[in-house]
């Protein structure tokens, strides 16, 4: 499946702002097997005094900027054609759920995809007692890894209810689950923490899905703004599974992969920072059109 | 270790009567044999020969030293976060020099495979591919930063300056007990360690064969010098700030070694280059002694939260421009868990074991392993595995037998098997003793020793001694003993040469220019502004209250209407009349001590001790003073100690720009608060009284009794404390000195013009030296203050933004 991305987001600062910087995460990942970035282009205005392109330790593509000149707002425009080429569905031999944590103690690569980077407790999902009791009974009687994953997946869908209005960027997880209520970023925050409490490594995965749905199918919910969803480890053969509890579903063709890390904090869209007095409100437009 | 006296004298004989090494230990001061050993001799023969009421009077100047010179700690973990003396022990430990000789060969080579260990974990992970290192340890280790993997150091090397405890176990040998490798602290305390042990053992210390510290600062500094990109660029320490418990030992080793105590907020990033924000715009910076813990650097890339760090940093780092000591990232290896890996890593890295063995650490991610920790818990400290806690440190987590384990973990079985790899034994050491004076004798105290060590031009240079940690109690040998508070102690390091004394001073042409003028950071600019404001506000509002309370009661109620007016001018000003010590008077001493303390490597100890003394005294006086007479009292004393604060600051401060930014403080705020007390007292319509109450408040009583053969009148007051040039309480007086200050500023003009604040600052200096007594009436006073004020914000916006 193809896509044509289109983004606008906006920053306004409420004071003009001197010396700003923003790191952004906003290019969709190239990913043999899974996705493939046919073109893009990620622009800001007013114009950075300086910008860097890099990949971050996670293989996702950032773009740091600064601005000299005193702002006031700063648009960044990305356009992307993309094309889906695989799901992440469990697919190959299971690894018994008891054997999973000798396997990740003898794990030898450290790179980027490696397991070891998402057992911890990260900045944004600490440990969570509630979460973790939660994550046991939801999962119980689930056969297998993969089996556990949609089992607190589903929980999590049946139990919260999506609400923008009721957290922030910066709910914690541990907030969220206790109000029950939160959007994409919180469903997602919570699962990993759960996963995790079980021994299942889990990390968060920021990217899009498509505006309008395949006909007779009904909208996807966080279809007008950035998405989040989980990718978990299951074991050296199953290998990464992605799912999304806000929609009840493994990521498929209508999951577009941003980018991959522990939780928010490395992925977030836009990290910036500012000298200035006020602080900072954005708007967002995300537009994800299928072509053929 | 074996040797020992062969003759005691009698006096040391009975001198040492009833000391008793701990059962179980080794001692430092007697061996095996229950005989002195010899590098003790002549302490001991110079301890021996004085009574302990003697020895109490010599101990006690090295305290005092100590206390003068403001050396004070925060006790780790503290709740109340007070400052407290340091807790010196003020018998050295002793070690011979050959024995140090091994233990810095020993600690050379761990800090050589400790520098190949980090580049692996940043570079090329061969340790964990082949299986020697677990992945997941590394990749668990809050320290081991992502953004800094592929990164290469500018200077080559991640590590700079590092330290390690070190104890004797049981067996007479040396065990290193924690590596610390981010950003060790202590050195700047070893140096107040020798500087007070110089004055206890006064005559004994300079033909003692100790070996001097002086010479590792000065090949330390040398070597930071020499890692600079050009010979323009700066050097500096980075510090987290005063809330920091080591900050005091940042503003001392930065005053010490004369480099400048930067925080994060002084650093910019331009154009991927790292700048210092100073008064004459971004100066360049390429070396930094990091003392702020590395996720805390750069909120764009590593803790968002920090508000310690600068932006952009690590695109600096990335870019080579910048080398920090040690290296970001570098604290990845005091997490506890290496000490597992460590005796094998230096196996497959260099092809040697370990000369110094580290204690002995099981990983239990193992089935071996866990097994071992199990059968052998009840001498065994069990713990997170990725924990940077020092064995030595308080660590809820961490306990005998893994007794503190999480309520939900159950038997220490369960705890192991299901947390396994986040986890690690380590064996509970017993350390060695070493004597301390207690009641008049010597009692043995386990101890540890830290140990810093720096890179220079020849390779790693060992501090010789300098800094013991002593256990409070003798009850128990264990190195857990450690964590409850005790002392600590210098470190002898006893040669059997001559020794060559050094000091950081240059002799001949060093390679230390005069630092260049202007290099003042901007925040250092605004803190000494605000100062000099802070204290010319409080010793106003002293004068104001001593006029109050002076009067208030020899002035009966309804007889005068200045009473009221004093009190309604005094209420404006936030001070209440019903105390003797307002609070407000409290809290603006206490904007001034902060402003100061932020500021600390830039005064002298004496300034700082009379300020602190000064706020001492006004906080006991606030609980205990009345109002009326006594207050009146209280003010004169407190009067006299800011004078003596504000002399000892200005004629001694080097008539740097830091300078000129105090004084330009003090004289704008005296400008402003004599036009406003001008206002309300020297009006055509003030309340009787009023004139007098202006010329006492200007502190100028004798100068009118001279100049104006009568009585106090509007004109006479006006002449005198607005227009007079030559009283040096006049505004007019305060804007000559703000002027000539802002003219020799950077920037204050150039190619012939002036840059709009010396214009502002010339524009004032003009109307108020055509104005007289009759033409400054009470609108051109209003217009007065107006002007004031806006060159106190345009001074801001030109050089502290």
């Amino acid at each position: 499946m193809r896509y044509d991305i289109s983004m606008t987001m906006t920053f306004a600062y409420q004071a003009a702002a001197v010396n700003a910087r923003q790191i952004v995460h906003l290019m969709p990942v190239d990913k043999p097997g899974r996705q493939r970035l046919i073109a893009g282009n990620l622009s800001f205005s007013p114009q950075p005094s300086r910008r860097t392109d890099r990949f971050d330790f996670f293989g996702n593509a950032e773009t740091a900027v600064a601005f000299d000149t005193v702002i006031e707002e700063v648009d960044i425009r990305l356009q992307a054609r993309v094309e889906v080429t695989g799901g992440a569905y469990p697919e190959g031999l299971p690894t018994p759920p008891d054997a999973l944590g000798a396997e990740i103690a003898g794990w030898r690569d450290l790179g980027p995809l490696s397991p070891v980077h998402f057992c911890t407790p990260s900045k944004r999902v600490p440990v969570d007692a509630d979460i973790a009791a939660y994550a046991r009974s939801a999962t119980e009687g689930a056969a297998g890894l993969a089996g556990k994953v949609e089992a607190l997946g589903l929980a999590l869908h049946r139990d919260m209810v999506f609400d923008p209005e009721a957290t922030t960027v910066d709910t914690s997880a541990g907030e969220a689950f206790e109000q029950r209520h939160g959007v994409c970023q919180d469903f997602t925050h919570i699962m990993i923490s759960g996963l995790r409490s079980l021994g299942i490594p889990a990390g968060y995965v920021s990217g899009f899905i498509r505006t309008i749905p395949p006909p007779g199918k009904p909208r996807l919910e966080g279809a007008d703004a950035m998405h989040a969803w989980v990718s978990a480890w299951c074991g050296p053969h199953v290998g990464w599974v992605e799912y999304d509890p806000t929609n009840a579903t493994f990521a498929g063709p209508d999951h577009v992969i941003v980018a991959y890390g522990r939780d928010y904090s490395d992925v977030a869209p836009v990290k910036g920072i500012m000298r200035t007095a006020g602080g900072q409100k954005s708007r967002q437009s995300v537009d994800v059109i299928p072509i053929e | 270790m074996n040797e020992t006296q062969p003759h005691h004298s009698d006096g040391i004989d009975a001198f040492l009567s009833g000391y008793a090494p701990i059962p179980g230990a080794p001692d430092e001061l007697v061996g095996s044999d229950g005989r002195m050993r010899q590098v003790w001799a002549d302490l001991i023969g110079h301890l021996a020969a004085r009574t302990p009421e003697q020895l109490d009077a010599q101990f006690a100047r090295g305290a005092s030293y100590l206390r003068e010179a403001g050396v004070f700690y925060r006790q780790y973990g503290d709740a109340d976060r007070s400052e407290r003396d340091w807790p010196l022990s003020p018998v050295p430990v002793l070690i011979p020099g050959d024995e140090w000789t091994e233990i810095e060969t020993g600690l050379k080579q761990r800090a050589d495979l400790l520098e190949l260990v980090l580049s692996d974990l940043y570079g090329e992970n061969r340790l964990t591919r082949e299986g020697h290192l677990p992945a997941m340890l590394v990749a668990g280790n809050p320290e081991w930063l992502r953004p800094v993997v592929g990164m290469k150091p500018a200077s080559g090397h991640f590590l700079h300056f590092v330290a390690f405890d070190i104890g004797r176990g049981a067996d007479g040998g040396w065990w290193v007990l924690g590596d610390r490798t981010q950003a060790p602290s202590g050195a700047g305390y070893a140096l107040e360690n020798r500087m007070a042990s110089m004055h206890s053992f006064a005559g004994f210390y300079r033909d003692a064969r100790v070996l001097r510290v002086a010479g590792f600062f000065k090949a330390f500094r040398e070597g930071l010098n020499r890692l600079r990109r050009e010979d323009d660029s700066r050097v500096g320490i980075l510090t987290p700030g005063p809330m920091n418990d080591a900050y005091f030992e940042h503003a001392y080793i930065a005053r010490y070694l004369g480099m400048a105590l930067l925080e994060g907020e002084d650093l910019t990033v331009v154009d991927g280059e790292l700048m210092v924000r100073t008064i004459s715009g971004p100066q360049p910076i390429s070396v930094l002694w990091r003392r702020l813990d590395a996720n805390w650097a750069d909120p764009m890339e590593l803790d968002e939260s920090s508000r310690l760090g600068t932006p952009g940093l690590l695109a600096a780092l990335r870019a080579g421009n910048v080398t920090m000591v040690n290296a970001l990232g570098s604290g990845v290896l005091e997490a506890r868990a290496f000490m597992a890996f460590l005796p094998r890593l230096s196996q497959v890295l260099t092809g040697r074991p370990l000369a110094i063995p580290n204690i002995a650490t099981w990983w239990c991610g193992s089935e071996a392993e866990r097994r071992h920790v199990l059968e052998n818990a009840s001498h065994m400290m069990i713990g997170p595995a990725n924990s940077l806690h020092m064995p030595l440190e308080p660590d809820r987590q961490t306990s005998l037998g893994g007794e503190l384990r999480p309520a939900s973990a159950g038997t220490l079985d369960d705890w192991l098997k299901n947390s396994g790899p986040m986890l690690v034994g380590q064996e509970a050491v017993s350390l060695s003793s070493t004597p301390v004076w207690n009641e008049g004798r010597l009692s043995p105290r386990p101890m540890s020793i830290r140990v810093f060590m720096a890179r220079t031009p020849s390779g790693w240079q060992v501090m010789p001694g300098g800094y013991a940690r002593i256990a409070a109690s003798g009850a128990d040998p264990s190195a857990v003993s450690l964590r409850r508070g005790g002392t600590v102690a210098d470190v002898w390091v006893i040669s059997d040469q001559p020794i060559v004394r050094e000091t950081m001073l240059e002799s001949g042409s060093g390679e230390f220019g005069r630092a260049q003028s202007g290099w003042l950071p901007s925040r250092a600019a605004d803190n000494l502004f605000w100062l000099g404001r802070y204290v010319e506000r409080a010793e106003g509002t002293m004068r104001l209250l001593r006029a109050y309370h002076g009067r208030v009661n020899e002035m009966p109620e309804g007889v005068t209407p200045l009473i009221p007016s004093l009190e309604s001018y005094l209420e404006a000003r936030g001070l209440s009349t019903t105390d003797g010590i307002p609070d407000a008077l409290v809290s603006v001493l206490g904007a001034a001590t902060g402003s100061a303390n932020r500021l600390r490597d830039r005064f002298s100890i004496d300034a700082w001790a009379s300020l602190a003394d000064l706020q001492k005294t006004v906080e006991r006086m606030s609980h205990s003073v009345d109002p009326g007479d006594d207050a009146a009292v209280a003010m004169s004393v407190l009067l006299r100690k800011i004078t003596g604060f504000s002399g000892l600051v200005h004629d001694n401060m080097y008539r740097f720009a830091g300078w000129r930014f105090l004084s330009l403080g003090r004289a704008l705020e005296r400008a402003i608060s004599t036009v406003h007390l001008l206002q309300i007292f020297a009006d055509p319509i003030a309340p009787e009284g009023g004139f007098d109450l202006c010329i006492e408040i200007g502190d100028s009583v004798m100068t009118h009794r001279r100049r104006y053969s009568v009585n106090t009148s509007r004109a006479t007051v006006i002449d005198l404390l607005a227009l007079d040039p030559l009283n040096p309480r006049s505004v007019a007086c305060q804007i000559e000195e703000i002027l000539g200050h802002i003219n020799l500023l950077p920037g204050a003009g150039s190619n012939g013009r002036l840059s709009p604040l010396a214009r502002a600052a010339l524009r004032l200096s003009t109307d108020i030296s055509v104005h007289t007594p009759e033409t400054l009436d009470p609108a051109a006073l209003v217009a007065l203050a107006e002007q004031i004020l806006a060159l106190s914000t345009d001074l801001g916006d030109t050089y502290f933004n």
